[in-house]
């Protein structure tokens, strides 16, 4: 993609890479980690993290006026056999084990929820089916919380998937035992109106591998917080992400990767498309490596191809290095513009206007989403895009 | 036999101050088999009718008539104009991000053909085409334009005309910027296409030194919006001796 000439008006694609000794990425969160809502003044718009979100769009998660009502999403798990399927209370061992909330809807999710739905696969047991978790917003407001526990060599595919209407505000926590490997799917599907808020924590044990694919598609404002921890060396992680922001929508995805463990590798690639007015879509890649892990090995990435005028990105990576001793480390951010002059190309070898716009954006995606390596996924998320397209031309 | 016609072609963009004329009458017969040297200096408005012919959304054709085969060429669309057998070599083909070569040009064949060719004797005949315009094979997997060297865009122009095998060929500056190796295998293709005998050429140029390779049966000085003179051959002869000094006054030597 042409870096330098090709960015729209409207977007922001600085970086950053610091070599620091006291880190930034964690400091510069208007306040630190915590599990009590409490904690976390209201936001008003110009912290740090909150600065490119619409907070009139949060329908009250962000102020404590958004109240929960029953049936306001449900939760169906459909899984194979040998694994198991429970719903806990607050007190629960594992609950918060993950990761602790880093933002005021976060910590209000945490507050808020009532039952937790944890997915363990024992260890040692390979799931040769995908679990799949649907998440259906009935038109309600929502505090969720979902725990996915892989014992130590365990492998398991999980496919969440949301759809419908509503207000949710949920933490999804990943627990990968020494070995295990787990793949994820959330595919946010959502109805127009819906508002999705949500934190991904992922502690991935020694040798382990974690795999979180984030589709993002539907609702009226989804903000997404994958957060990779390692709770051992030699772990792995890949975040790969694709979004599809329409006219009038808020995606924003905020990854941080925290390099807490030597000889561990991370690996985030996401791609977003953007069409019609006000689409706005927001990267943030925070890559943390701190001063004991040496023989890290990382790189993050995010392209945006912008379709027409009026949408906005804001792409924002930031890798901070305190040790010397790594492998690797890198980034790269780059948003492009299919405009007149690219179409005037193609159609002047005879491509048909839709035709043309298709091939670019098939193009554009089709080389993360072979990297997902689930056939069906694949060919399901294509089917979506070409769907996207079809809404839009 | 496929002819192009132009006939008082009159083509405006829109300037700061309003629209301006770009080009004021430009009457021109291509045929089947022909070759046209379209030359002259810059701003005389060669790109413009290159363009325009195309159906460039930046051109507004305010008065006359391009025909195809008796066919209405301004009432197609980009597309259209491609598929009834335009093409054209741009000077600057635009970087289209996510779309490999090889993906776009059978896209593309299948437009212009109007069906997919078959895959075995299309990768064959990609093969061969590419060798001969000296492109590494892995050209093909490359994103469309995206980094190629100014040779390697022109090549790439020029190894989708012959692919495409338009009936009317319209070479906007392919020699520029082109050393001299380049030039030669550039004009080789040209060449290929010419000697099937069922192109019609539009060959847009500045300079005299491609008419070295590629001999053209037309010589047409363009200049302040139309055709200044036209002749044979020879007319480039002169252009090298004498320049364009003598039409850059808008005074028709002829």
């Amino acid at each position: 993609m042409a870096e330098a000439q090709n960015i729209p008006a409207g977007s922001t694609t600085a970086g950053s890479i610091a070599v620091a000794a006291e880190s930034t990425v964690a400091t510069r969160m208007s306040a630190p980690p915590s599990y009590d809502v409490a904690d976390f003044p209201v936001p008003h718009g110009r912290e740090e993290e909150w600065r490119f979100t619409p907070l009139e769009r949060l329908r009250g998660l962000h102020d404590g006026s958004a109240v929960a009502q029953d049936g306001g999403v449900t939760v169906e798990v459909t899984a194979p056999e040998g694994v198991i399927v429970e719903t806990v209370g607050r007190d629960d061992a594992r609950v918060g084990k993950a990761g602790i909330p880093v933002d005021r809807v976060a910590a209000q999710a945490y507050s808020s929820f009532e039952k937790a739905s944890v997915v363990s696969v024992p260890k040692e047991t390979v799931v040769s089916e995908p679990i799949r978790i649907a998440v259906h917003g009935e038109g309600g407001v929502s505090y969720g919380h979902q725990i996915i526990e892989l014992g130590a060599f365990a492998e398991a595919v999980v496919v969440i998937d949301h759809t419908g209407d509503g207000v949710l505000a949920a933490n999804v926590d990943y627990l990968l035992g020494d070995g295990a490997k787990l793949t994820v799917v959330s595919v946010q599907d959502w109805d127009d109106k819906a508002v999705h808020v949500a934190q991904h924590n992922a502690l991935v044990g020694r040798d382990a591998s974690f795999k979180s694919i984030v589709v993002t598609f539907g609702g009226d404002l989804v903000r997404l917080q994958p957060r990779v921890q390692y709770a051992g060396t030699g772990g792995e992680a890949e975040l790969f992400g694709l979004y599809f922001t329409d006219r009038g929508q808020h995606q924003e995805h905020r990854l941080f990767v925290d390099h807490n463990a030597a000889h561990c590798k991370s690996n985030a690639a996401y791609k977003g498309a953007l069409q019609g007015t006000d689409a706005h879509a927001v990267w943030i890649g925070d890559v943390l490596i701190r001063a004991s892990a040496e023989g890290t090995d990382t790189y993050e990435m995010n392209r945006n191809l912008v379709l027409t005028d009026g949408a906005r990105v804001d792409s924002v990576p930031n890798l901070e290095i305190e040790t010397g001793e790594i492998a690797g480390a890198g980034h790269a951010s780059a948003t492009g513009r299919f405009d007149d002059e690219q179409l005037f190309y193609l159609m002047a070898r005879g491509i048909p206007e839709t035709e043309a716009r298709r091939l670019v954006v098939r193009g554009f995606f089709a080389e993360l989403v072979q990297k997902i390596g689930l056939p069906d996924v694949e060919e399901r998320l294509m089917a979506s895009i070409e769907a996207e397209l079809e809404a839009s031309v | 036999m496929a002819t192009l016609e132009i006939h008082d072609l009159h083509v405006s963009v829109e300037a700061e101050n309003g629209p301006r004329e770009i080009l004021k009458g430009v009457d021109l017969t291509v045929k089947q088999g022909e070759t046209h040297a379209i030359m002259g200096p810059n701003g005389s408005g060669k790109s413009t009718l290159a363009y325009s012919l195309a159906g460039h959304p930046k051109y507004t054709i305010t008065g006359g008539t391009v025909t195809l085969d008796g066919e209405d060429v301004l009432e197609m669309t980009v597309d259209e104009r491609a598929r009834a057998g335009l093409f054209l070599a741009m000077q600057y083909p635009v970087e289209v991000p996510g779309v490999s070569v090889s993906n776009f040009l059978r896209t593309s064949a299948t437009a212009v053909r109007g069906e997919a060719p078959k895959l075995r004797t299309w990768v064959k005949e990609v093969r061969e085409t590419m060798e001969r315009l000296q492109m590494d094979s892995s050209f093909a997997e490359r994103n469309l334009n995206e980094g190629f060297s100014g040779g390697e865009k022109k090549r790439h122009e020029i190894l989708q005309l012959e692919l495409l095998k338009p009936k009317i060929a319209i070479l906007d500056e392919t020699d520029s910027g082109l050393d001299v190796d380049a030039l030669r295998v550039v004009s080789e293709g040209v060449n290929r296409v010419r000697e099937s005998g069922e192109v019609g050429t539009l060959l847009i140029t500045h300079y005299t030194r491609i008419l070295r390779y590629i001999k053209p049966d037309f010589v047409h000085v363009f200049a302040q919006g139309r055709i200044a003179e036209s002749g044979g051959a020879e007319l480039a002869d002169k252009l090298e001796n004498e320049g364009y000094e003598a039409y850059a006054k808008g005074g028709v030597t002829a």
